[in-house]
């Protein structure tokens, strides 16, 4: 009871500009008027999170996407956008250049299964631990600028990196070839502790070979260590600077911060991310090229990242997915296919409308990207997940302005 | 003086052709209320902006409470102590208002840099608390959960006020604090920015409204293209015929 009067003074308070009240009262505190707390919630988002994510097997089978291999696709590509829209949907800083984290996490995995073992746990942290300190010279370059100038600083040094892994790095990338593991790569730890690989040589964890299911299980794994971790920086003081350097960098600057060490830092993290996404991609196939580090590869996070919702938590991880979907399952429609779909119609109708789709399916699966891409930007601003809260609230009653945000958290 | 918290020696600024400021003395004494005026295009805000650290000065100093400020970052001036309030309110137009006046808040507890990734933001009742009070002070508490962009000019202004006092400065520099409000929150505004001076905050101010200066200000300097014609206490300044010159552009 007491409760609905407050809630009704506050909302009142918020919508009603003349409304006066002895004011100190306002804000709830304690236990008895905040029914949850923002950290109760996060807390059912990582268990939902959780939830979904390992049920994958089980809801994607009507989409026809439940096999390993594109699972763990939406898995690394997931980690990989998540990061990229920890620097993106924060700081609002568009980086151009994130396929190189990945590529070069790649590499420095495939190092590590030919270096020390094949245990995948040296290649994850080496695979960071490169792609962090690429992030803090292509960072310390880039983020003297900002807006276009810095998208374009970091495309112009992602596409250094690509060629020069085509080129004078050869020794280090193996060029066109690509890296691979081999039978007779030295493999020091291995051979120290005396572990025999046999057959195909595969990323393992304790024995555990990363491949099939024990390979996605990983992935997702690691999605959701991700997802908390991007969860709680969102949620700190310092996720809240980093709101406010994108708000007004100027009165970021009069207020007393220095915004070089947070951008730095948060590109750091944002780059690790894309180093952890990129040895996901190097242990599930150990094989690593150049071509993951090129700027359609860029691109494509960026899009990912956008069509889910920047700054949202898990706009880009959804984002992601519909594109790797696309890639996979709808580029492998072709006429035959859609003819079964609709073999329910009428012959003549039935081979019209297969005529009519057959451009947007298949090959042309580019094309129906293209055009979902360009209603979300137009109609949704917000991605997806503007989407998903519209309808949301539509459904709640048009909304009855009772947000069930909480005040510090309002804002985004 | 040795009692100048602020003082500004020989400072000369000129932009291309244009000298912005010519030889600018000024020293501002702790706790007192300093008010600058003069007609438009005189170099008012060109002098705040040299003491912010925003523009630096062609010569001459800026020494803040015993440290030479000029030619230093804005971030690193404002850790020393100096905050300011612009003419256009410069918010944070994304946050909520108590995330506004929050984010001053960590600066001050914090210093330029801090990495605080996995602490919590709600764990922060202390700064929250005294977000609230500031907010409560500048009658803006009803609104903390608003975004700061659905704001009127007015309240903008106050939002800001609010985020400079909250760092408790030693030096608060005002530029044109009441332009764009209503008479009853002109007043509201000058009773809180007395109020401040109760508590022994040095103030510089620029403003136009004679009625907020006077009420105000314990000494006014007059600057009129780009030197300081003037200085006193507010009765000398009002009888000066320099500054009636320059005001109403009085025959020579």
């Amino acid at each position: 009871m007491v409760k609905k009067v407050i809630q009704k003074i506050r909302k009142a308070a918020i919508s009603d500009p003349d409304f006066e009240v002895s004011t100190r009262q306002l804000p709830p505190r304690g236990p008895e008027t905040k029914p949850m707390t923002p950290v109760d919630k996060d807390w059912i988002a990582i268990v939902a999170f959780t939830i979904i994510i390992l049920a994958m097997p089980w809801w994607l089978q009507p989409l026809g996407a439940a096999y390993p291999d594109l699972m763990q696709k939406f898995a690394i590509y997931g980690i990989f956008a998540l990061g990229f829209n920890l620097l993106f949907g924060l700081t609002g800083y568009l980086s151009f250049g994130h396929a190189a984290f990945l590529g070069v996490g790649s590499y420095a995995a495939v190092w590590s299964f030919k270096l020390f073992t094949m245990n995948i746990i040296p290649a994850v942290l080496f695979a960071m631990l490169v792609a962090g300190v690429l992030a803090v010279v292509i960072g310390f370059i880039s983020l003297r600028r900002s807006g276009i100038y810095f998208s374009i600083l970091t495309l112009a040094l992602a596409q250094m990196c690509y060629n020069l892994a085509y080129s004078v790095l050869t020794p280090i990338t193996n060029g066109e070839t690509g890296l691979r593991v081999l039978r007779d790569d030295p493999r020091y730890l291995d051979a120290a502790f005396g572990t025999e690989h046999q057959g195909v040589l595969l990323g393992s964890l304790f024995g555990e070979r990363m491949v099939g299911y024990p390979g996605f299980y990983l992935c997702a794994a690691l999605l959701i260590i991700a997802f908390y971790i991007a969860l709680r920086i969102m949620r700190s003081p310092y996720g809240m600077m980093l709101r406010a350097i994108k708000s007004n960098q100027n009165r970021m600057i009069y207020t007393g911060f220095n915004p070089r060490p947070y951008m730095l830092t948060i590109f750091i993290i944002s780059g690790m991310y894309a180093g952890l996404a990129g040895a996901l991609l190097a242990i599930t196939d150990p094989l690593a090229g150049a071509e993951r580090m090129q700027w359609t590869a860029s691109g494509e996070v960026v899009l990912m990242t956008i069509l889910g919702g920047a700054g949202t938590i898990s706009g880009p991880i959804l984002g992601a997915a519909i594109i790797k979907y696309f890639e996979n399952i709808f580029s492998a429609l072709n006429d035959s296919a859609l003819a079964s779909a609709f073999s329910f119609l009428p012959h003549s109708v039935q081979e019209f409308v297969v005529t009519i789709l057959s451009p947007f399916v298949g090959e042309g699966w580019h094309l129906t990207l293209g055009l979902l891409f360009m209603v979300i930007v137009i109609f949704l601003p917000g991605g997806i997940m503007e989407g998903i809260r519209r309808t949301y609230r539509f459904l709640r009653g048009h909304g009855r302005g009772s947000k069930s945000q909480t005040d510090l958290q309002a804002a985004e | 003086m040795n009692n100048a918290v602020l003082h500004v020696s020989e400072v000369q600024k000129s932009f291309g052709g244009l000298r912005a400021l010519t030889d600018i003395e000024l020293q501002v004494e702790k706790g007192k209320t300093h008010a600058i005026i003069g007609p438009n295009g005189a170099g008012k805000s060109t002098l705040l902006n040299v003491c912010i650290g925003r523009l630096p000065p062609d010569s001459g100093t800026v020494t803040f409470d015993g440290h030479l400020i000029t030619g230093r970052p804005p971030y690193e001036i404002n850790q020393l102590g100096v905050a300011r309030v612009f003419q256009t309110p410069e918010i944070f137009p994304d946050l909520s208002l108590l995330q506004n006046v929050m984010v001053p808040a960590f600066a001050k507890r914090d210093g330029t840099f801090r990495m605080s990734a996995l602490s919590s933001l709600e764990k922060e009742t202390d700064l929250r608390d005294e977000a609230e009070k500031l907010l409560e002070d500048v009658g803006l508490l009803q609104f903390y959960a608003k975004l700061a962009s659905s704001l009127s000019r007015g309240d903008k202004r106050r939002l800001e006020l609010a985020m400079c006092l909250i760092q408790h400065p030693k030096l608060l520099l005002l530029d044109e604090p009441t332009a764009g409000m209503s008479r009853h929150d002109t007043n509201r505004t000058i009773d809180l920015l007395k109020q401040i001076k109760e508590r022994g905050m040095t103030k510089v101010i620029i403003e136009h409204d004679m009625h907020v200066v006077f009420s105000l200000a314990d000494r006014i300097s007059v600057l009129a293209q780009g030197k300081i014609i003037a200085e006193g206490t507010p009765d000398e300044v009002r009888g000066s015929p320099r500054v009636q010159e320059a005001y109403l552009g009085g025959a020579h």
